[in-house]
């Protein structure tokens, strides 16, 4: 099949998507499931990476930054922007689409495969609406939740890790924290969050619906969504820094 | 009633149902019978629409359901009931809430009465004491089961089963066969069942369709089948040498009992 039926495939379900629900009462129970699935499930490992990313650059930039002009209290600032413009969106998300990503082509395509999705259908259910409309409200919702917490820890992490080593005093970098501060970087970063999880939930259910044949192509198919999503996160990256920057 | 007209479907250059024409009839067990891999569930799922065949009319109580859009098709749903012959049980849910799930969805009954409705169902189709078990934890011909009382749970007008009773024991076996026929009579509704198993067609055979190879070979009545002259239904229906030769010795004498007895268990006697 080439890339253009493909395309097509993927707006279709797309617009498929926005149906009247059946039962209210049972969508809106699916779409908090889903938030507790999507949401809630990754915040361990999210709050692991955005701590180490964080004390990681502080450190490196203190390493690379050796002039003696530049106050200390720079390095606070460097880690400040670096988080929030480009760590905790993209790095993140990237790991979202890992985690994220392969869990949801997994686990549409194990109801596929197991007919799970005709028996729905059967019942007179729009599996489109109820199976995969909830799982991107989901990620839309939840993931610039965790976009945010990730800036939070990540400044944390390069703070603790600053004064832990003795690079930065707290204060000074508290202190360089506030300095030449832009709100637009966090809305910038909350367009990259949003964009992102749109990508990771709306790419991964397609190849998790669409999956043909047996337990070898549900494996294959999370794999798939998992690249296809990071090279359009990627792409998207680019995009959005040209056009928002 | 369902009509079906000179259903075709094929997969790439391979046809698997070859213009088909049927009436499946209401108040009575329509059996498909045919031997593994004759199209009998490509069949059943294209009288459902979860194939789209590539020519051909299906009718259900005369509204043309190949023109019907998906809303027209969302509501003639909620009146059919199927079973999967892989069962098809969600498996994030318990057997309870994977027989509720269609009365949660369709429904706006209180919980208590929703239960009372499902242990009804359950008791039906011989199951106790599941109610919190996943699908993982039952055995298959549990799922069968379980996969039969979802259908059933919310009355349906249409009843499709996949090979309901494979991979279950002679007794359950019959359980579900009487349990088959008995709603089918009781609500008078229109099923469908794909079916290898002689004895269910000897039991609940009110009107059987033999498949071989896509093609509808014979139709007839459970009373008919044993005396048919078409080859291929013969060496389908005596594959075993077992019940040929059994065929032979009482022929004569299965004559003059077959009216009054639909058992083959008893006709062998
Ligand atoms: N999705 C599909 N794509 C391609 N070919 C298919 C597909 N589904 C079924 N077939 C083919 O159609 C034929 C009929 O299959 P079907 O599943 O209807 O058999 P069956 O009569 O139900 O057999 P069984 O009694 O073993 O369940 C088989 O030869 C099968 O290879
Ligand atoms: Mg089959």
């Amino acid at each position: 099949m080439n890339i253009f039926t493909e395309f097509g495939r993927y707006l279709l379900m797309l617009k498929d998507m926005f149906s009247k629900p059946e039962n209210m009462k049972m969508y809106w129970k699916e779409l908090m499931h889903q938030c507790v699935e999507i949401g809630i499930r990754s915040l361990g490992i999210v709050v692991i990476i955005s701590f180490f990313m964080g004390a990681v650059s502080a450190l490196q930039t203190a390493y690379q930054l050796v002039s003696p002009l530049l106050p200390r209290s720079t390095i606070a600032l460097i880690v400040r922007d670096t988080v929030i413009l480009e760590f905790a969106p993209t790095l993140v998300c990237i790991v979202l689409a890992g985690v994220v990503g392969s869990k949801i082509a997994g686990e549409l395509g194990n109801m596929r495969v197991s007919e799970q999705i005709d028996a729905l259908e059967i019942m007179g259910i729009n599996t489109r609406t109820y199976l995969v409309l909830p799982k991107i409200l989901a990620a839309m919702i939840t993931i610039p939740l965790l976009v945010v917490i990730s800036m939070v820890l990540g400044i944390w992490g390069g703070r603790l890790a600053s004064v832990a080593t003795g690079i930065v005093a707290a204060s000074q970098f508290d202190k360089g924290l506030l300095q030449n501060f832009l709100p637009y970087n966090v809305f910038f970063a909350l367009a990259k969050a949003y964009t992102f999880s749109f990508i990771i939930s709306s790419i991964s259910s397609f190849y998790g619906y669409y999956v043909k044949g047996g337990s070898l192509e549900i494996g294959r198919a999370s794999t798939q969504s998992v690249i296809v999503s990071c090279v359009l996160i990627l792409l998207a990256d680019y995009v959005l820094s040209a056009v928002l920057l | 009633m369902i009509e079906i007209k000179d259903l075709k479907k094929t997969f790439g250059d391979k046809t698997v149902i070859d213009g088909v024409s049927a009436v499946m009839q209401t108040g009575k067990c329509n059996l498909i019978i045919g031997s593994s891999g004759s199209g009998k569930t490509v069949f059943m799922k294209c009288l459902v629409g979860l194939f789209e065949p590539d020519s051909g009319e299906i009718l259900y109580s005369g509204k043309n359901f190949t023109t019907m859009n998906e809303e027209e098709r969302k509501e003639l749903r909620q009146q059919i009931g199927m079973l999967f012959q892989g069962s098809a049980l969600f498996d994030s849910m318990t057997v309870e809430q994977n027989i509720m799930f269609p009365l949660d969805m369709f429904t706006k009954v209180s919980f208590q009465e929703k239960l009372k409705r499902v242990n009804e169902v359950l008791a039906r189709v011989n199951l106790e004491n599941v109610n919190d078990k996943f699908p993982a934890e039952i055995s298959g011909g549990m799922k069968k089961r379980v996969g039969i009382a979802r259908a059933i749970v919310l009355n349906p007008k249409y009843l499709f089963c996949d090979e309901p009773n494979s991979g279950l024991d002679p007794q359950t076996s019959l359980l579900i066969d009487k349990l088959i026929k008995e709603i089918t009579l009781e609500y008078k509704i229109t099923t469908v069942v794909n079916t290898h198993d002689m004895n269910s067609v000897m039991e609940t055979g009110d009107h059987i369709i033999y498949m071989h190879q896509g093609i509808k070979e014979w139709e007839g009545t459970n009373k008919e089948i044993i005396f048919s002259k078409n080859q291929k239904l013969n060496e389908f229906i005596f594959a075993s040498e077992f019940l040929q030769d059994a065929k032979d010795m009482r022929m004569l004498e299965m004559k003059g009992k077959i009216d009054n007895n639909r058992n083959m268990d008893e006709l062998l006697k």
